[in-house]
């Protein structure tokens, strides 16, 4: 009986992770762009704004490229379904989520890689020159990308002797003197500079942009219409709010409920809410303030953050 | 199990040799395929049981091999890599009789691929020095034979086969050369006996072991196609006939490694650490260089030729990490390392093996393996594409194929050599975490490439638009090794176990204490698990949940319509619009622009009236292999010079011809007075 009350409470937990992941990244998109056009001088739509547009999208009709294959009406589902398995089973609202053994932080970097790959080849099947270029694009970012993630994996993983994420989230609540370690501080820099890369945020892509000449994410998502692009849009802003939210875990790690009752949850997710929308804040100001980089400026940012990642690695190493 | 069931194997792989090479009509072929398949197939079983028991098989033929005879010695550490080879010889030769009606049904070839197979068992299974060298070059001069099977005639090839001849040959030199030193020190010819000696007393002279292990790495790194001796790789594995293409990636690559095993674990017992310390940084050069060549590459099957070598490149900084870590004693961790090494090994053989092939069956029923011709092949060629798809991404290392569990260990175990070694192998485990990060990056990009251009869109060219599937026996041949690739992405615990005790009996570790865990693998000392079964299940269900999602929500909407791609309101669409895979690659050409050197060259041609007219632009960029360039090209040109040197001193004059004879007469007689 005890087995099934584990199981209920766990399922509970992914239950409501995924819930406040997919709705609250929707509304952390609309804090973002109400942050954005407030700097900017301007009133800007309704936070509550994208949680409306997926509404309507939903209702619509789908429409499939005649050159496209089931790749492209795949693509969307694996993204979704990539962010909301991570979501289901990462340390976000308590530090002891579903199969909190096996949520490796190596296995989470390479089931969101899997999101991507799939998207970038939904883009190549629709046989548009933009998709194409999205796909090129993003692919060659990804590229860069993913070796500062791993790197960044490995700086924290270090420190910690696992790569288990739970076990690297409860490491800091246990000992605060982890936090505040050189490597973990390099670690988490470049971390930041990831996530931004990985979704696609200012300095590295515009995720407002209307030039289909500039753009990397949304001309790979152009073709999707409908409850498809309803699909995309919740998958990648979960994708935000759970990169971020991993981050301002591993980087603040107070507030993280120890266990899955009922009132733990509530204040878990409440200060998970107000940590995440304090980072998507402090974000959406910085983007204030930059210009979209080219293109060809990237790699530099990203062997910047590779290196800040590796020097974590060398500071816990010299450190011990 | 007797040991004569090795002895027996040889039975039909001979059978099949003469089959093929004497049977008249068509059906020799599938003779031949058929009599392979049951070599391979006892060959499987002897290895799995070796495998499951831990203990060897020996047999020995004194007729077969004149002075010494044959022995075989099939050791827990070469069953493994027996059984990579003849489940990848058994998927080829599944696949042949369908490829049989575009090439490779020649007497010489149907004759030559038993004896190639067979020889690449033996070459694992060998108990002696002279029967692993025989083996060793008649596997090399099969595979030569094969290459050259189908398009002798055309100039690439020709080309191709050359640079592989001179390649092996002087790798089997530095070969022969290796095994003989060791054994001669030792005065024996059986492994068994070599190895036995190289712990006790009279081991090895440091200056003559590192002689043998510079050999060593020399000949057996250019047959795994370690950078710089991997030229011959992108040239002869394209120019093959595809199931010889997948067995030469799928298996005989691996043999490379193997022979590193032999020689430097269980020959001579261990090896120093600059020398392991070498081998992580060529295979880290090599991970690098083949992901970043096979990035930017847009021939199909050349751009899975540099991708063996960057796969290849991993397991040699996984083997290496092995040896350093064993020559500090860590003998728990350098298992684990070992272990990744050989299922990386395996992994390699089930994607690398089923994506050659299906590459074939996409140059069948297309006519090119420029992946800027294909596209479109999801359509017409729907069982080809998921297979190709399949072995794609496990290539690319995402769950829940077998390249990422690969990965995942061979990261733990750099994690786990910095955390509890000494400084030396801290920094050595740290840039190869980097390498391990950026070749794994570029990759993807590789392979998203491969399968985004090669496959989906819409045709490139006639050929790609005419493309019908091929037959079924070349679908199931793929197929065996994609299901291969999925079932150890989700199941990996049915192979680690026989994989940690091969590694443990080489490296000498007690018992086998590394792995854990029944459907997870889990670390001893580690506190975390992977859960490859857990994370294709938690897709499936997130999959279903999501789809249930998208259709149950809003179902009241319209119906789905197909339409023309919008493409920002573009009216007209062609397939030369779609991005190629030449420009696909071109950001990451340009990142990596230091590496690669592409050479680019733009031609404006202006009219006449007007320099602000431009009348055409001509394009060209080609990327070359900057080794070849570097460092061949003037060994070639220096050999060239010598040529044209020496062949002054014939200018067809008699009369100079016995001036030269009288000179060396009487130089003789000066000599011996």
């Amino acid at each position: 009986m005890s087995a099934l009350v584990r199981l209920g409470a766990a399922a509970c937990v992914a239950v409501v992770q995924v819930l406040l992941v997919a709705g609250g990244g929707l509304l952390l998109l609309g804090v973002m762009r109400k942050t954005r056009s407030r700097c900017e001088g301007r009133v800007g739509p309704p936070v509550r704004q994208p949680l409306l547009d997926v509404v309507k999208l939903v209702s619509k009709q789908r429409i499939r490229p005649a050159a496209a294959s089931p790749v492209f009406v795949a693509g969307p589902v694996v993204v979704a379904a990539t962010a909301v398995l991570v979501t289901a089973v990462a340390p976000l609202v308590t530090s002891d989520p579903p199969l909190a053994r096996s949520t490796d932080f190596f296995a989470v970097v390479l089931v969101l890689l899997l999101g991507s790959v799939s998207l970038a080849l939904a883009a190549l099947d629709t046989a548009t020159p933009f998709g194409g270029m999205g796909a090129s694009r993003a692919t060659t970012i990804g590229a860069l990308t993913e070796p500062a993630l791993l790197a960044v994996v490995l700086a924290l993983s270090v420190p910690a002797r696992t790569s288990n994420l739970p076990a690297l989230v409860r490491e800091g609540i246990v000992d605060p003197r982890v936090v505040a370690s050189p490597g973990r501080i390099l670690a988490l820099c470049a971390f930041l500079v990831v996530i931004v890369a990985e979704t696609g945020r200012l300095p590295v892509d515009n995720p407002q942009t209307h030039l289909e000449l500039t753009m990397i994410h949304e001309a790979m998502v152009l073709e999707y219409s409908g409850p498809d692009l309803a699909l995309v849009t919740v998958g990648e802003s979960a994708r935000l709010a759970l990169l971020l939210g991993i981050f301002v875990n591993l980087a603040v790690p107070w507030g993280v409920a120890p266990g899955r009752g009922a009132a733990e949850l509530a204040v878990g997710s409440a200060v998970l809410v107000a940590k995440v929308a304090i980072a998507g804040i402090a974000i959406a100001t910085f983007e204030v303030f930059t210009a979209k980089l080219r293109l060809f400026r990237l790699p530099e940012v990203l062997a910047g953050a590779f290196v800040l990642a590796l020097l974590g690695v060398a500071s816990t190493l010299v450190t011990r | 199990m007797n040991g004569s069931v090795l002895g027996l194997e040889l039975v039909p792989g001979a059978a099949a040799a003469a089959a093929g090479a004497l049977f008249p009509g068509r059906h020799r072929v599938h003779l031949a395929a058929g009599l392979t398949v049951v070599t391979c197939a006892v060959a499987a079983v002897a290895a799995g049981a070796v495998l499951r028991s831990g203990h060897g098989l020996v047999v020995r033929a004194s007729g077969i091999l004149p002075l010494t005879g044959a022995r075989l010695d099939l050791v827990p550490v070469s069953a493994v890599f027996v059984a990579t080879t003849a489940v990848v010889a058994i998927a080829a030769c599944i696949y042949w009789p369908g490829y049989a009606h575009h090439g490779l049904s020649s007497r010489t070839a149907s004759g030559v691929l038993p004896i190639f197979v067979t020889s690449m068992l033996v070459v694992a299974e060998a108990g002696d020095a002279v029967t692993f060298l025989v083996a060793w070059e008649l596997m090399a001069v099969s595979s030569l034979v094969l290459v050259l099977a189908d398009q002798a005639g055309r100039e690439e090839t020709r080309s191709a086969a050359q640079w592989y001849a001179v390649m092996t040959s002087a790798g089997a030199a530095a070969v022969v050369l290796a095994v003989v030193l060791v054994c001669a020190h030792a005065g024996a010819l059986s492994f068994a006996t070599v190895a036995a000696r190289a712990g006790g007393a009279d081991r090895l002279p440091g200056g003559t072991r590192d002689v043998v292990l510079v050999l060593a790495l020399v000949g057996f790194g250019s047959k795994a196609g370690m950078v710089p001796l991997h030229v011959w790789l992108p040239k002869a594995h394209p120019e093959a006939p595809s199931p010889v293409s997948a067995l030469m990636s799928g298996a005989m690559v691996n043999l490379g490694i193997y022979g590193i095993v032999l020689v430097a674990d269980r020959l001579l017992g261990g090896a120093p650490s600059w020398w392991w310390a070498a081998v992580m940084a060529l295979g880290a050069a090599s991970a690098l260089f083949g992901a970043v060549q096979a990035s930017v590459t847009s021939d199909l099957k050349r751009l899975l030729a540099y991708s063996t070598t960057d796969n290849m490149g991993l397991v040699l900084l996984a083997l290496g990490l092995s040896g350093l870590l064993a020559t500090g004693h860590e003998t728990d961790l350098a298992v684990l390392a070992l272990v990744t090494a050989l299922l990386l090994v395996v992994n390699h053989a089930a994607f690398k093996g089923c994506l050659f092939l299906a590459a074939g069956s996409i140059q069948v029923a297309t006519g090119t393996r420029e992946l800027d011709r294909l596209g479109g092949l999801v359509r017409r060629m729907p069982a080809t594409t998921a297979v190709f798809v399949v072995a794609a991404l496990a290539v690319a290392a995402v769950p829940p194929f077998n390249g990422f569990v690969g990965e995942w260990l061979l990261f733990e175990s750099l994690l786990r050599a910095i955390e509890s070694s000494g400084v030396v192998v801290a920094v050595v485990a740290v840039v190869a975490v980097a390498a391990l990060a950026l070749t794994g990056g570029v990759s993807v990009m590789a392979f998203v490439k491969a399968v985004g251009i090669g496959a989906l869109g819409r045709p490139r060219s006639a050929g790609a638009a005419a493309a019908r599937e091929v037959p079924r026996a070349m679908v199931v041949g793929a197929g065996l090794l994609a299901a291969a690739c999925v079932v150890l992405g989700i199941a990996p615990m049915l192979v680690l176990p026989s994989l940690e005790r091969a590694a443990a009996s080489v490296l000498g570790g007690a018992r086998p204490a590394v792995l854990h865990g029944g459907i997870d693998v889990a670390l001893a000392g580690l506190d975390g698990v992977l859960a490859p079964a857990w994370i294709a299940v938690g897709l499936a269900l997130a999959a279903a949940v999501v789809v249930a999602a998208r259709d149950r929500i809003g179902s009241r909407r319209p119906p789905r319509r197909v339409a023309a791609a919008w493409s920002c309101g573009r009216e007209l669409q062609t397939a030369r619009m779609q991005y190629t895979a030449t420009s696909f690659a071109e950001p990451l050409e340009r990142v990596f622009d230091d590496v690669l050197r592409p050479d680019r060259d733009v031609t404006v041609s202006h009219s006449e009236e007007s320099r602000y007219f431009v009348e055409k632009v001509a394009y060209r960029s080609t990327v070359g292999d900057v080794v070849e360039t570097a460092l061949y090209r003037p060994a070639v040109d220096a050999v060239r010079w010598w040529g044209r040197q020496a062949r002054r001193l014939q200018n067809g004059s008699v009369h100079r011809y016995l001036a030269y004879a009288l000179v060396a007469l009487l130089a003789l007689f000066v000599v011996l007075a």
